[in-house]
């Protein structure tokens, strides 16, 4: 098989990989939180039956809404697959859209998402939709600084902002994963993490009270395949986001080094598993954690901010 | 010791170090009284982490018995003795009023860290057969200068005392890394008098607790006046 057919089959298994198994990544991760809480909690299949019952379901939209309401379900779906394509979720080399994009361009992409999620919200005459919009706003404000210093930090650990390129200097030497910059990098991303999806303490994924919600009132007025498309393209950007936080900078190992297909499907346990580990550790911190008031969330995100100039610093004085 | 074994002891060093350094800013912002206990025992035992990995790499029987000395103190008799002196109530309080907010304290932390190294530069420049000295003293000099603003700008006693123990840390952080054969018998005076302090400080927190119902003594000044 030609090298460029076999990485172009291999992106679009990556792809597949995301849109598969993200719906039992949030799966696990509910279970995982429940069992943390004493309760025996939903199957982690239950994201799957959630999704197909929606699928099955009655779309209802707003007179008042415009395209931008209809419109924006797709573009949540299919941000996080544009950006798999762009990272290694399966493959140690690049494969044939790696070098389209870099780290600022998958940014660009989940905020693209983000940004038309929140223009939907507006969109219609619920009264919940502009106030989780508007917060969600804030969040974006304020994460994004944090998202500009992690690729900045990474680029200067990695000297590129390709995440093939990352994931090749990371997994070189394990020694450089203890790098005081590079650790310092990890914490803020993981801290970006939890504000970008909405978990503890920004805000509850749990959470049923419309006035406190952040991200989950904006999806509030979708049903049907409306709903199912916001609740899978969630789900996928929890699990893509997890992909580049372990491929990329924390575990750049256990993928496919050769173009053995073998290799490729035996990468697909393994990160499953790392991203096992890591539902585990999210679970554990998001319930050790209190949800913080709306005006303490800038308090969070300027913690990572501060951990990223300091990541920043440390490298630029050479203390590594 | 090989290049290789000692680029990664440092590469440890160096972890253990930012680690540390993350602790000691944890301490600056946590709101919760026993989230702040727990950020200082981290910190600690990140202290005792890098003595161990300067006992290791340097064949120093004394920084491993610094190791077992400043874990045994300050991860866990400090936090037990505390605990018992002040009351368990203490640490389910909540510091609502920083003198600065949470995003300022962390910007001066940021520069007060750039302050240490710069400061730290001569030293570390005047002491080039020292390998880990660049990493521990500026490290631990930025941890003096986190333990004087946190009793700064804190208001709880035991956020305050935490600051008082994390100066001291991070002195111990720097000296591993300067002095390797410090007698054991300083290294033990100077380790049980962590405890003593935080034993008398712990017994008047709960005395001024007791008297005036709070132990945020950053308002002790005002409440005297009023009087």
């Amino acid at each position: 098989m030609p090298d460029l057919v076999h990485h172009l089959l291999a992106n679009l298994l990556q792809a597949a990989f995301l849109v598969f198994f993200s719906p039992l990544v949030s799966g696990v991760l509910a279970r995982i939180e429940e069992m943390l809480q004493g309760k025996h909690g939903p199957s982690i299949f239950q994201p799957y039956r959630d999704i197909a019952k929606l699928f099955t379901k009655e779309e209802l939209i707003s007179e008042d809404s415009s395209w931008v309401f209809r419109f924006a379900p797709r573009i949540q779906f299919v941000m996080p697959i544009f950006v798999v394509l762009l990272v290694p979720a399966l493959t140690a080399y690049p494969l044939f859209f790696a070098f389209m994009g870099d780290m600022v361009a998958a940014g660009f992409f989940l905020a693209l998402g983000g940004f038309f999620v929140a223009l939907a919200a507006m969109d219609t005459g619920n009264v919940y939709g502009p106030v989780g919009a508007s917060r969600t706003r804030m969040v974006g404000f304020l994460s994004e600084p944090v998202f500009i210093m992690v690729f900045f930090s990474v680029s200067y650990i990695a000297n590129s902002t390709i995440p093939y390129a990352v994931n090749a200097a990371f997994s070189a030497s394990w020694a450089s994963s203890l790098e005081p910059a590079h650790l310092l990098v990890l914490v803020a991303f993981f801290m970006l993490i939890l504000a970008e999806n909405d978990r503890i303490p920004v805000d509850n994924a749990a959470g049923k009270t419309e006035i406190a919600m952040i991200g989950h009132s904006k999806n509030l007025e979708y049903s049907g395949p409306g709903a199912a498309l916001m609740k899978w393209g969630g789900s996928m950007k929890l699990m893509l986001l997890a992909i580049i936080f372990l491929n990329v900078l924390l575990t750049p190992w256990g993928l496919a080094t050769t173009m053995a297909w073998s290799n490729i499907f035996l990468a697909i346990p393994l990160v499953l598993a790392k991203i096992l580990v890591f539902l585990v550790v999210l679970a554990t911190v998001e319930m050790s954690l209190a949800k913080l008031r709306l005006f303490r969330i800038s308090e969070f995100l300027a913690t990572a901010f501060v951990i990223c100039v300091f990541a920043m610093s440390v490298r630029l004085v050479g203390l590594s | 010791m090989s290049p290789h074994a000692l680029e990664l002891a440092r590469a440890f060093d160096g972890f253990f170090a930012a680690l540390f350094v993350l602790a000691g800013l944890g301490v600056i912002v946590a709101r919760q009284m026993r989230g702040t206990l727990y950020l200082f025992m981290s910190h600690a035992l990140m202290l005792s982490a890098s003595a161990v990995v300067l006992a290791v790499a340097l064949h120093s029987t004394h920084l491993a018995w610094v190791a077992l000395i400043t874990f045994s103190t300050k991860v866990v008799a400090v936090p037990l003795v505390l605990v018992w002196a002040t009351g368990a109530k203490v640490y389910g309080r909540r510091e609502v009023d920083h003198v600065l907010s949470v995003p300022l304290s962390l910007l001066i932390a940021a520069g007060l860290a750039f302050a240490a190294w710069i400061v730290s530069q001569p030293l570390v420049h005047a002491i080039p057969a020292r390998p880990f000295a660049a990493i521990n003293l500026p490290t631990g000099l930025i941890a003096i200068f986190f333990g004087a603003f946190t009793v700064a700008v804190r208001r709880e006693g035991v956020a305050q005392l935490m600051g008082l123990l994390i100066m001291e840390s991070g002195a111990f952080f720097a000296s591993i890394s300067i002095v390797h054969d410090l007698t054991i018998i300083a290294e033990i005076a100077a380790a049980v008098d962590v405890p003593i302090a935080a034993l008398v400080i712990g017994l008047l927190l709960r005395s001024i607790g007791a008297v005036t119902g709070s132990t945020r003594v950053g308002h002790m000044a005002t409440l005297h006046e009023r009087r």
